[in-house]
């Protein structure tokens, strides 16, 4: 049933995870921890978006149906940014026919 | 004002249909909300996969604090407007009422910051690509310290700058136009009879645009190599 009246007590610990997330990448920001602090940054806010699409926006109590909506939208997603990164990221990898000068580098 | 007890359309079998049916149309609407910001995400992915030592640059011209400041403000205003549905669902008017304003106060807050402390000063830096684009000395010596950066390239950080955080402000004020009109409706105790799906779907709105914000700051803000 779509109308679970989720308790106060659990929106207050949601609120205080996600300040405390906030305050943990922040904090991670200003570590040396080569490309881990990308990863590191993303990871958390993945965290924290997963936890207010969770409880703030109901998704857990919410239909199948509203669930898989969006799973298809997050694949979309996936879609558009991993097939563009896999035309940029991968075309040094090969060297250009000769005579294509500086077809090897993308510059966007 | 006394409202009578709200009873569901009829091309519905029960008001909980209803209520799953309006929520499902706001959450096929965020998806084309999810594909708008992530077309923008992927371009900044994109450039900055290219121009690294440049958008790193960029990145360390903004101001952590006031980024993280908002961040909290944003998140405090998804957890109050959390309250409002809470408070819509148990049916106190009062309650309800509170924390739309709350939640209001808190959006207006986070464009206050973004304005004032931010944009402003970006404006007086320089770092506003095409209208005043005059980097000064400390964007100057980064570029030094971070081999490769360009300034044109720099700009181009910029560009996705202001583009995201101005779409991002757009839809907060679209959500505090949404808030004003919840607000007015909630006084007439609309919501607090039992039908609260408008409180709830301008709820998965909001939660949205601060899930954006959630994704804005690490990517705009911290992952410049502030070490």
């Amino acid at each position: 049933m779509s109308e679970h009246v989720v308790p106060v007590r659990n929106y207050v610990m949601i609120f205080a995870t996600l300040l405390a997330l906030t305050a943990l990448t922040t904090g991670v920001a200003f570590l040396d921890l080569g490309p881990l602090n990308t990863v590191a940054a993303l990871t958390i806010a993945v965290t924290k978006m997963v936890l207010v699409i969770l409880f703030f926006m109901h998704l857990r109590y919410s239909p199948r149906l509203t669930k898989i909506v969006l799973v298809a939208g997050f694949f979309w997603l996936v879609l558009l940014i991993g097939l563009t990164l896999s035309d940029y990221l991968t075309r040094q990898w090969t060297p250009g026919p000769s005579g294509w000068e500086g077809t090897t580098q993308a510059q966007p | 004002m006394a409202t009578t007890e709200f009873t569901h359309s009829h091309q519905f079998d029960d008001i909980g249909q209803q209520f799953d049916a309006s929520s499902l149309g706001m959450w096929v609407f965020l998806l084309t909300e999810i594909m708008f910001f992530g077309g923008l995400f992927c371009g900044y992915v994109v450039y900055r996969s290219q121009w690294l030592p440049s958008f790193e640059v960029g990145s360390r011209l903004l101001d952590i604090r006031f980024g993280a400041t908002n961040t909290a403000v944003l998140l405090a205003s998804s957890f109050t407007m959390a309250m409002a549905v809470h408070s819509a669902q148990t049916r106190k008017r009062n309650a309800l009422i509170g924390f739309i304003v709350l939640t209001m106060m808190l959006g207006i807050a986070f464009l206050g910051i973004k304005f004032a402390f931010e944009w402003i000063p970006d404006w007086k830096d320089g770092v506003v690509p095409g209208l005043h684009w005059a980097p000064g000395a400390e964007a100057l010596n980064l570029m030094a310290a971070h081999h490769g950066a360009v300034l044109p390239k720099v700009e181009m950080f910029f560009v996705f700058y202001f583009f995201m955080t101005g779409m991002h402000a757009l839809h907060m004020i679209v959500g505090i136009g949404l808030m004003t009109w919840l607000l007015l409706k909630a006084r007439t105790g609309a919501f607090t009879a039992g039908h609260y799906s408008p409180v709830e779907v301008s709820g998965l709105y909001w939660h949205f645009v601060d899930i954006v914000w959630i994704f804005l700051f690490p990517l705009l803000y911290l992952i410049g190599g502030r070490y």
